[in-house]
């Protein structure tokens, strides 16, 4: 199966810095569709009845979402898009952001509609700060063709930290606190940035609602899998010839993505999701990418019979240790401890029970964590235990015979020395 | 901003945006910057500290005026960023978590860029590199 382009359809099509160029393509048909033939209730019911699911990792159901914000009862709500893109391997919004802003200008401008947001705020992460400007020279051109009456659009953005990805960490930051994840509930829908409904909707989600108002729900949920409607966009890196930005239509098979598009000649496994996605082994490469199965952020990273799976999964681990955000003691102290045994088997200084003391620590981790990072922090761990669970068991009787045959050798030292 | 953000928009509000414009002009959020943002935002001091140490972009320490960000993340680790971080090594003498005596460059390591694709990538400043070698490595470092 070839790409589908509908979130990326105009990605290199439009001149990211001409209005014009994206009017020429349709643009905006969809926000004055809803604008002009639609009330706030039907906008909600048309992304509900579309399957339309958040594009960030979660995937909760964005109508559903809306739905809640709309009917909680406050002066004040707020719509968030979170261009906070710091899950590894995932490019996919900065490639969007540079190349079509109007298109999520024009998602924010009808999520505004429908929710009865005054306000929102584009959460922009500091690595990606080049692209500031240009996204405010758009919003500008936006509002000089009179399509942002209703609402404000600011472009907030972050200091660096990964977790600000995570709703309420992002919500903490534009509040100008540490980005921590919030206890849950009450969820953003009812209780949010400041105190009031807020939606936090990542850009890609945003990105698919001009389609789904313009050509109406049954044309998307016609695409994708029974719990994954529409397109999703991939950023595939790691062992393959062609890394990049693709989009396929949901439910797709890996194999197509990373063998037929990439083109990944020797896959040893895959890694998708992230830094706490699931790792495919090769053997499964004709999964189908969905909800249902395996999707997250649409992060891919293919690895080659060369990678050393506990080199990927200690990497992995170094990360969401670096990033947690130390709130919660399960995800703090469990990725440390995880760090710890990962890089004691990455240098060959296993232990017996180290196997043991990963699992029962990610049983913990997956229960007692605040948010998604410590919740998800040992997905990785789990399944490179069960899929290469041989190159741990070799890791540990390897690091017991080099301890003995070290030993050997000091004891010979120090005879010499006497 | 409409009526209703800028009414509740107390210091706190402007708290980052503040930080990075004292960033901007001075380089690192000092001692004595945060005591005046605090005194501005009517915040406690400890709380600048807090969130300024909380955020990797926002440092407390002296950095050098170009800060070299090379990513360690999977994807580029995997493309050998090891050989990148021994290319600057070499080049300007320090290690990752160091400034050059003469105040130029700050070596650091850091999380996911985004640049995956571009792998092994690094940044100065704001300015994105991709598809580093050690070879490159020299001509760019030699640009500043």
């Amino acid at each position: 199966m070839a790409e589908k382009r509908i979130v990326l359809g105009n990605c290199g099509a439009i001149d990211p810095n001409n209005i014009e160029t994206y009017l020429g393509k349709g643009g905006f048909k969809g926000f004055i569709k809803a604008r002009d033939r639609m009330k706030p209730r039907d906008i909600v019911e048309e992304v509900k009845k579309s399957g339309l699911t958040g594009r960030g990792g979660a995937g909760f159901q964005c109508g559903l979402k809306w739905e809640l914000a709309r009917n909680a009862k406050a002066k004040v709500k707020y719509l968030i898009c979170n261009a906070d893109e710091g899950e590894v391997g995932t490019f996919k919004d900065k490639y969007i952001l540079s190349h079509d802003p109007f298109g999520l200008i024009e998602g924010i401008c009808i999520a505004g509609l429908a929710i009865g947001a005054r306000q929102a705020y584009i959460y922009l992460r500091a690595e990606y700060h080049f692209l500031n400007d240009p996204l405010c020279r758009a919003i500008a051109q936006v509002k000089e063709k009179g399509f942002v009456k209703h609402m404000d659009i600011r472009v907030f953005e972050g200091a660096g930290a990964y977790v600000c990805g995570e709703e309420s960490a992002l919500m903490d930051s534009i509040e100008g606190k540490r980005g921590e994840a919030r206890y849950k509930p009450p969820y953003p829908p009812t209780l949010g940035l400041w105190g009031q409904p807020t939606i936090i909707n990542n850009v890609e989600t945003l990105m698919n609602i001009p389609h789904i108002i313009a050509n109406g729900a049954a044309w998307f949920s016609a695409m994708g899998t029974a719990k994954s409607k529409g397109t999703k966009v991939f950023s595939v890196s790691g062992d393959v010839s062609k890394p990049g930005v693709y989009e396929l239509e949901m439910g797709s098979c890996l194999s197509e993505l990373v063998v037929d598009l990439a083109g990944a000649d020797d896959i040893k496994a895959v890694q998708v999701g992230g830094s706490t996605g699931s790792i495919i082994p090769g053997h499964m490469i004709d999964i189908a990418l969905s909800h249902e199965t395996c999707l997250g952020s649409g992060a891919v990273v293919v690895f080659n019979s060369k990678r050393d799976i506990i080199d990927i999964v200690h990497n992995n681990m170094h990360f969401l240790n670096d990033e947690s955000c130390g709130k919660c003691t399960p995800c703090r102290e469990g990725t440390e401890v995880m760090m710890e045994i990962l890089g004691r088997l990455r240098g060959v200084e296993g232990a017996e029970g180290d196997i043991d003391a990963l699992e029962d620590l990610a049983k913990t981790m997956a229960l007692a964590s605040l948010c998604g990072l410590g919740q998800a922090a040992a997905v990785p761990v789990l399944d490179s235990l069960k899929y290469f669970r041989e190159e741990y068991a070799d890791r540990i009787e390897q690091s017991m015979y080099l301890r003995s045959y070290l030993g050997g050798e000091l004891l010979k030292t120090k005879e010499g020395i006497k | 901003m409409t009526k209703e953000t800028s009414s509740i928009s107390n210091g706190r509000a402007e708290l980052l945006p503040s930080l990075k414009r004292e960033l901007g002009k001075n380089g690192c959020l000092t001692r004595q910057i945060m005591t005046t943002v605090a005194g501005r935002s009517g915040l406690p001091l400890n709380e600048i500290y807090g969130v300024s140490t909380f955020y990797a972009y926002l440092p407390v320490a002296p950095v050098g005026k170009q800060v070299i960000k090379v990513c360690r993340c999977l994807p580029c680790d995997m493309k050998d960023a090891q050989a990148v971080i021994g290319g600057i090594m070499k080049e300007i003498g320090i290690a990752p978590g160091e400034t050059t005596t003469d105040g130029k460059f700050s070596f650091e390591l850091v999380n996911c860029i985004g640049a995956c694709d571009q792998a092994p990538a690094m940044m100065i400043n704001d300015k994105l590199y991709g598809n580093l070698t050690p070879e490159r490595i020299v001509e760019i470092l030699k640009s500043y």
